[in-house]
This record gives structure tokens, C-alpha cells and sequence, in this order.
């Protein structure tokens, strides 16, 4: 019977204290448990920051890899041992930053994998500078001055791009984390889950109050849950141009909501062939076994060197 | 195009008959701001010949070259022939371009070729839907065999004959070579982005993939090609990635993050093509050497290698893939352009007898109760490696310095210990690779000149090579194949007993010399080198090499376009 604390390692975490990572920690940990994934089955793979010491805090098949570079490695993986669940993980100058070409690319090509983004819109391993999610004219506590350059929408690029799943959730709702996590886990094709996340070092702004909305008159969250307004983000029949388009286009508009009000949940959800499924189309083989399992080993190349004579 | 009935390697830069389809060809383009060339008709060699469109109404004065026969053919009338004896004489316009198959029908009278074979030759270009326009391209062809031997009966000096065949033969390209070469190892894996000269191996893997399961991918830009090629190995099979050296510019950190997590992988074929930056895309150059020995910041092993003809760069790709995953790094192929794309013909090699040598991979039988070290430290520097998806064989990998476990640890002990082992691999590399795979030796062991050289300008030394011997100097040569491991040993043994070293090379530093030097401390006497984009040629070497040694000229520039 495997435990939730099968999935942790006792390596020496050195995050700050109340950072929003250890919520996205737990949360991945406690969705692997639930999904009762063996963790030798499972690989995680990160970037450079504070989120990339992600894997080694978790006990499955761990890769810390460049600053912005996750996803081409996730992807070589898992097209490799197309057997492994996938799930890659980055901050947002990370993922939206330095590596938006592989974030778009890996959109478009919906390999089946998990790709969760902690967003607090500041570097903070390198002490706080603002990261591409940090809307224009707002300061945080060590930039000389409010952003002078737009924010990037990550929900709205990740549906233009082509995820097939697109959520956000908050590191301090860790149920809800947890929940989207295993949803996006279980999700055929590329998924993202944007974490909104507090950095009590370097973001004064976007504060764990702030979230809760201390500073409103009200006195109530700013983050509201989609699914418990009505909204229905999931394409019922991905043929339809129609229902396809209608869905993006809510999603979208959704997506720019942001300052007192603010959606987590799944704001995009579609089936569509995996990347896997089409590389399947041109070699049948690739579906049933992986490659890491297929001997290529004495493949005969007699015909290739005739095909020259 | 060169033929012989020896075993030559390279080309010539004269040329015995010139087949001029129009005007520039013969005159060149020297009325251009910026001519490319003044016209091939001053390449012609004493006693060759011209083949040109009898329409343009030359005299002889006009071209210029007494020493040389002319063929003027009417080109549009002799198509026009063809053309009415097939009933095709109403679609002139649409067939014009057959002109270019008039001439070539005559270049091949001229040589007293063997029709039939030309015939043949002319259809395997025109198959399927396509096979009626071949039937027509053979008659145009015939129609200007027939009118040069109506015409002329001064007799061509240069006659081609078939040569009986011991074995059969195949006409095959570096990228070709490559390309089954990354079949028959087993390779699974293998992306690229669009790229000149790499690309067409790519393709030509495109082409072949479903009948040998391999995954081809497409990537956005070279930073994800190499490391999705890396994230492909680390999970367990064998990988691939081909670019040329802006793509591989971007790979340096890539290629940093694999030698560092001691992936077994990718292997990275690098098609040296004129840099720096986008410099002479489609040309070709050696200029790449010393980037591929540095290329990624700090210090990591890689291994490089460098065939120097055809069928090495399929044996040599083939034990890339071995060597990336017995010593667990990046390994770089470096070859370039003229080698990628250039036709060669020879035997048909064996390759059901080449080994394949994973390296130590742990499974689930293998492993302990104890948490798996997969950068244990051992004495050979090379921690047995587990396969993700392996039960018991979880393991954490880092860019970051780190511990047996892929801790990441700022540890100052731990440091030089990783640091050593990770370099000892390359020291046991040097250790286990056979001598012969690393360097070749050609020529007697004692000579007046020993020629320096690595990479494709191997053919056009060994054919120089011989127009030295003709001219009473005797040479030998060594090709250096390893750049790293450099095989030290080696090179300080057939380099020390020497009389005059020439350094061969395509660029303009001459990199290999500098190599040689950090590694042995030896000093080239002479370079001949060259870097206009364009392959060295057999007569370019005999020149280059002559003029060092005769009259003492440290450093030649060869430019022959």
C-alpha cells in the first residue's frame, strides 16, 4: 500500500518560510498519492528558480534541468517512454520568460503531459525583479520602479497555443490544487495549471491578504471559483467549430478578469489526437509499446544501402 | 563531375569537357557588380573540350582558347528533331528546357559512352506518372549523341568505358551515411530544425522512419532540439539531434546540461558549413573545430570526432552511439558540407557485424534495498545508470553541482570529487578507444613531407598525395579522427620523426594546428589552408604544399572557386 509519504524525500528544503511553493509541493505530492501513481512510474521535471528544486523534494524520477528550458526536456522523455506520467514544473519568468517559445510549441503539439507554473509574478531567486506576469505600473519591493511593460496572459496564450486543458488555481487553496492537479494529470493531451502563488519575500503586492481581500471594502477573496458561478469551460464535441470557438473565446475574456474579482479553476477543456496519437498514425508500433521498450537493436539497413546501387 | 578508373577522392579544378548550356557559362558574369566567376572557359584543360549551343554564334577568337576543341551544337534544333520524331514538335515551349538533355546526350558521345547506360540513367529520373517525359528526354538525349557523331570526327582525346565491377558499388552522400548509420545503431530519437546543409539527413530520416520506428521531431528552434534529444536519452533511449553552426550556437548550453547530468546522449551531428553567423550558408568550411571542443560555459566532457570520408562518418556515427551511452556524455560528430552533400561512389559495407554497447543500465533485479546512487563514485568515473520507469531505480539529476544521490549540494569536497569523476570518463575513453579508430596513417613511415589534416580534406590529400610522389617528393600524411579524447599519444608518436609537417586545413586559423600544439606541444612547419567556402581540390593540395616546402612560404592561402 503505497503512503503519502512515499512520495516525499528528505532532502533539505531551503525555501523561505510561508513561501507559496510548499502549498504546490504538498499538492502535487497528495494528487500523486490520490491518483495512486507508483512513484517509479512518474518523472518531474523543472526549470531554474525557486519552483526548480521542485523534483527533489519529491520521490519519483526527478530532472532540474536549465532556466526555461523544461519543456524540451519533459517532451524528448516522454515521447521517449511514452509510459511515464509527465509533469513539468517552472516559475513564470521560467515558463512565460525565457522559455515562452517552448511554452507556445509545446501547446501546439499537445503531448500528453502536466505542466504546472508557479506565478507570483517576481524572480525571486535572483531577489525580486518582476517577472512577465506582473501587469503594468505596479512595483514590488525591489524594482526602482512600477513595470513599464504588460503583463502576459498566461491562460489566454496557453488556449491560443493549443493546451487542451487550461486551469488556474492558488498555493494557499491547497484542496482546490490538489483537485486541478489530478484533473489536469488525468487529462489526455497538454495540460497547464497556473499556480497564483504569494512570494513573502519579494511580492508585497500580491500578498496572502491581498488574495483574501483585506483591502477591500467588502472584506471578501478576490479569488472565485469558475465552476461555482455556472461557467462550463469543457468542448462537449471538439467537432464543432462552433462550441470550440465559443468556448476559447469565454475562456479568454475570463482570463483578463483581474484586480478585485479574480477565476481560478478550469477555464478551457477540449479532447483532442495527442501528439503521441499522431506520431502513432505514421508508426502503429509507437502506440503499443514504448520506445524505451521496443529492441532497435538489430534493425537490418541492407535495403537502404541497396536503395543506392 | 569526376571519374576515373582509380580510386580517386576528390576534384580537380580544371575541367576536360565543359558542357556550357548558355552563355554565362562560358563568359561568366564579370558585367555584375559583384561577378561570381569569369567563365568556366578558362578552366578547360589543354586538349579538352567545348560543348556549347552552336545558337549563340561564336567564333573561335571569341572564346579564346586555341589550345582547346569546340563542338558548337545547335541545340534547339536538334530538340526540335527529337521533338518531331515523337510527334511532340507543336509543344516546343513546354519541352524547351530539354536543351539541357540534348547537350548532355552529346556530352556523352563525346566520352564514347555506352548509350544504353545513358538511357537507363535518364529514366531512373522519371518514374511513374512521370515515365513518358523520360522516354522523351532519352530521344533528346539520343538525337544529340547522334549529332555529335554525325559531326565531329576529330575524335575526343577523353574516352569513359565501363569498368567490371567486383562488388557492387553504391552512389551515396554523408548525410546518407549518416542517416542509416543512426538506424543500424539503434537510434530512436532524433530532432532537428530546419537547417542548411543538416537538414537533408533529417529528412532522408523522415523518409525511413516508419519502417525502423523512429520518432523524428520537428522542434521550434536548436535549444530544443538538443535537449529534447537529452531529456530522450536520459529516459532511456538512443538519441539524435543534426544542425550546422548557427543551430549549434544555441545548443552550448544544452549541450553544457548534458555533460554535466552525464547524459548517455544525444549524439549531435554537426555539418560545419562558412560561419561565423550566417556567413556562406550553403558552402562549406572546417571552422567549427575548436567551438565544438569549448562550446558550452565550465568544463564538462564531451567526446568529438571527426570522419574524414563517406563511409567513416558511418562508422564513426555508428560508434557515437556507443560511446554516449558506455561513458555517458554528449558525443559531436563533426563533419560539414562538402561531406554531407557530396556524391561518392563505393563498395557496399557489412554492417550486420557491428556491435552494440549499451553501457551498464541497472534494472529492477539489480538494484538494492538502499536508496540507487546514480552518480556513485567508482574508479573508473562511470555510475551504472537506471532507466526511469525502473522500479527501485528512482534517481534525481541536476544542473546544479551535486551528490551521488543528484542532491545539489555547494559541498567544496563533493565538488572536486564529481569534477573528477565526471572527467575521468574522458580519460578512460582515451584508454579504451583503438588506436585505429582515432587516427589513420597513410603513406611510408619515413617522408620528406608529413601532411597534417582532419575532416573531408582527407580526399583531396590523398589524391594530392600522389601528383607530390609524380613530382618526386615523398609524402606521408596523418588524419586525425578523435578531437576529444585527442589522442595525444599518437600524434606526438607519428608527428616526432618527421622532416617538414604542412598543415591541411579548411579555415583560417588553422585550428587543428593549434590542437595538436596545446596537446603535444608540437609545431606545424607550413599551412595550407583556405576558407572561401569552397572544398579543397586535389591540385590545390599539390600546389599548396609546393609552394611551402619548394619555396618556403609559411602560410598559403589556397582560393580556387
Amino acid at each position: 500500500m503505497l503512503e503519502l509519504k512515499d512520495y516525499r524525500t528528505k532532502v533539505h528544503n531551503d525555501w523561505c518560510p510561508g513561501c507559496g511553493d510548499f502549498g504546490i509541493l504538498n499538492a502535487v505530492q497528495m494528487a500523486l498519492f490520490e491518483l495512486k501513481l507508483e512513484p517509479h512510474d512518474v518523472a518531474i521535471f523543472s526549470g531554474i528558480g525557486c519552483s526548480g528544486k521542485t523534483p527533489h523534494f519529491v520521490n519519483t524520477y526527478g530532472f532540474h534541468t536549465l532556466h526555461g528550458r523544461v519543456l524540451p526536456i519533459a517532451t524528448g522523455a516522454k515521447l521517449a517512454n511514452n509510459a511515464l506520467t509527465v509533469i513539468a514544473v517552472g516559475g513564470d519568468g521560467d515558463g512565460y520568460g525565457i522559455g515562452v517559445g517552448h511554452f507556445v510549441h509545446a501547446g501546439r503539439r499537445n503531448l500528453d503531459f502536466t505542466y504546472v507554473v508557479h506565478d507570483n509574478q517576481v524572480y525571486g531567486l535572483t531577489k525580486g525583479q518582476s517577472s512577465p506576469t506582473l501587469p503594468k505600473g505596479q512595483r514590488t519591493k525591489s524594482m526602482s520602479g512600477p513595470a513599464i511593460v504588460e503583463g502576459i496572459n498566461p491562460i489566454g496564450t496557453a488556449i491560443s497555443s493549443g493546451y487542451t486543458f487550461v486551469a488556474r488555481s492558488y498555493s494557499l487553496d491547497v484542496r482546490h490544487l490538489k483537485e486541478t492537479l489530478k484533473a489536469a494529470v488525468l487529462h489526455r493531451g497538454s495540460a497547464l495549471v497556473d499556480v497564483l502563488q504569494t512570494c513573502p519575500t519579494y511580492n508585497d503586492i500580491n500578498t496572502k491578504e491581498w488574495y483574501a481581500g483585506a483591502d477591500l471594502p467588502t472584506k471578501s477573496p478576490r479569488l472565485y471559483k469558475l465552476e461555482e458561478t455556472g461557467y462550463d469551460g469543457t468542448v462537449k464535441d471538439p467537432n464543432d467549430s462552433a462550441e470550440v470557438n465559443q468556448k476559447k473565446a469565454q475562456a479568454i475574456v475570463r482570463s483578463l478578469e483581474w484586480g478585485d474579482r479574480i477565476p481560478i479553476g478550469v477555464f478551457y477543456r477540449t479532447q483532442e489526437p495527442t501528439f503521441e496519437d499522431m506520431i502513432a498514425n505514421r508508426m502503429p508500433a509507437y502506440k503499443e509499446v514504448p520506445l524505451t521498450k521496443q529492441d532497435l537493436f538489430n534493425r537490418d539497413v541492407t535495403t537502404l544501402f541497396e536503395d543506392l546501387t | 563531375m569526376r571519374a576515373s578508373e582509380d580510386n580517386i577522392q576528390s576534384h580537380v579544378d580544371w575541367i576536360d569537357l565543359l558542357v556550357a548550356l548558355d552563355k554565362e557559362t562560358l563568359f561568366g558574369d564579370i558585367q555584375k557588380e559583384y561577378p561570381t566567376h569569369n567563365g568556366h572557359k578558362n578552366e578547360v584543360s589543354p586538349g579538352g573540350g567545348i560543348i556549347y549551343d552552336a545558337a549563340l554564334k561564336l567564333k573561335p577568337e571569341d572564346i579564346g582558347r586555341p589550345d582547346v576543341n569546340l563542338y558548337p551544337i545547335p541545340y534547339l534544333d536538334v530538340l526540335i528533331s527529337a521533338l518531331k520524331e515523337t510527334g511532340h514538335e507543336h509543344e516546343l515551349s513546354k519541352y524547351q528546357v530539354m536543351t539541357n538533355t540534348v547537350a548532355f546526350g552529346a556530352s556523352t558521345a563525346m566520352i564514347d559512352y555506352d548509350f544504353n547506360i545513358v538511357a537507363e540513367a535518364i529514366k531512373e529520373g522519371f518514374t511513374g506518372r512521370k515515365a513518358a517525359l523520360g522516354e522523351l528526354n532519352v530521344k533528346a538525349a539520343r538525337h544529340g549523341y547522334d549529332y555529335v557523331k554525325n559531326t565531329f570526327h576529330d575524335g575526343f582525346a577523353y574516352k569513359l568505358h565501363p569498368v567490371p565491377m567486383k562488388e557492387k558499388r553504391m552512389l551515396i552522400r554523408g548525410v546518407q551515411a549518416v542517416g542509416i548509420a543512426k538506424f543500424r545503431a539503434g537510434c530512436a530519437f532524433q530532432t532537428y530544425y530546419p537547417i542548411t546543409p543538416a537538414t537533408d539527413e533529417s529528412e532522408y530520416l523522415e523518409n525511413h522512419q516508419k519502417n525502423y520506428n523512429m520518432v523524428v521531431v520537428q522542434t521550434e528552434d536548436e535549444i530544443s532540439a538538443v535537449l529534447m534529444a537529452t531529456g530522450a536519452a536520459h529516459a532511456g533511449v538512443r538519441s539524435a539531434t543534426s544542425t550546422s553552426g548557427p543551430g549549434f550556437s544555441l545548443m552550448a548550453e544544452g549541450l553544457g546540461w548534458a555533460g554535466h547530468t552525464e547524459a548517455p546522449g544525444p549524439v549531435i551531428i554537426l555539418y560545419q558549413r562558412a560561419g561565423p553567423s550566417t556567413g556562406l550558408p550553403t558552402r562549406t568550411e572546417q571552422g567549427d573545430l575548436q567551438f565544438v571542443l569549448h562550446a558550452g560555459h565550465g568544463e564538462f566532457p564531451r567526446m568529438a570526432i571527426a570522419p574524414g570520408d563517406v563511409m567513416e562518418c558511418f562508422y564513426d556515427t555508428f560508434d557515437a552511439f556507443n560511446y554516449a551511452e558506455r561513458f555517458q556524455m554528449p558525443v559531436v560528430v563533426i563533419t560539414d558540407k562538402f561531406l554531407a552533400s557530396s556524391y561518392k561512389s563505393v563498395e557496399l559495407p557489412d554492417a550486420s557485424n557491428l556491435k552494440i554497447d549499451r553501457g551498464q543500465i541497472l534494472t529492477e533485479n539489480d538494484l538494492g534495498k538502499g536508496p540507487y546512487k546514480r552518480y556513485e563514485f567508482t574508479p573508473l568515473g562511470i555510475s551504472p545508470r537506471t532507466l526511469p520507469g525502473t522500479r527501485g531505480g528512482i534517481f534525481h539529476t541536476t544542473g546544479d553541482e551535486h551528490d551521488e544521490l543528484g542532491g545539489i549540494t555547494e559541498n567544496s569536497e563533493n565538488r572536486v570529487k564529481m569534477m573528477q569523476k565526471r572527467m575521468r570518463k574522458l580519460q578512460l575513453a582515451a584508454e579504451l578507444i583503438p588506436a585505429e579508430k582515432k587516427v589513420n596513417f597513410y603513406g611510408p613511415e619515413k617522408a620528406d613531407v608529413t601532411l597534417v589534416g582532419w575532416g573531408s580534406t582527407k580526399g583531396a590529400i590523398l589524391d594530392g598525395m600522389r601528383d607530390l610522389e609524380a613530382d618526386a617528393i615523398r609524402c606521408n600524411f596523418l588524419q586525425v579522427r578523435y578531437m576529444s579524447p585527442f589522442p595525444s599519444d599518437l600524434v606526438t608518436k607519428f608527428l616526432s620523426n618527421t622532416n617538414r609537417k604542412v598543415l591541411v586545413e579548411g579555415n583560417y586559423s588553422g585550428q587543428l594546428g593549434s590542437l595538436i600544439r596545446e596537446h603535444t606541444g608540437i609545431v606545424m612547419d607550413y599551412k595550407v589552408l583556405k576558407y572561401n567556402g569552397r572544398a579543397f581540390s586535389q591540385n590545390e593540395v599539390y600546389e599548396g604544399v609546393k609552394q611551402a616546402i619548394k619555396n618556403g612560404v609559411k602560410e598559403v592561402v589556397m582560393a580556387h572557386a
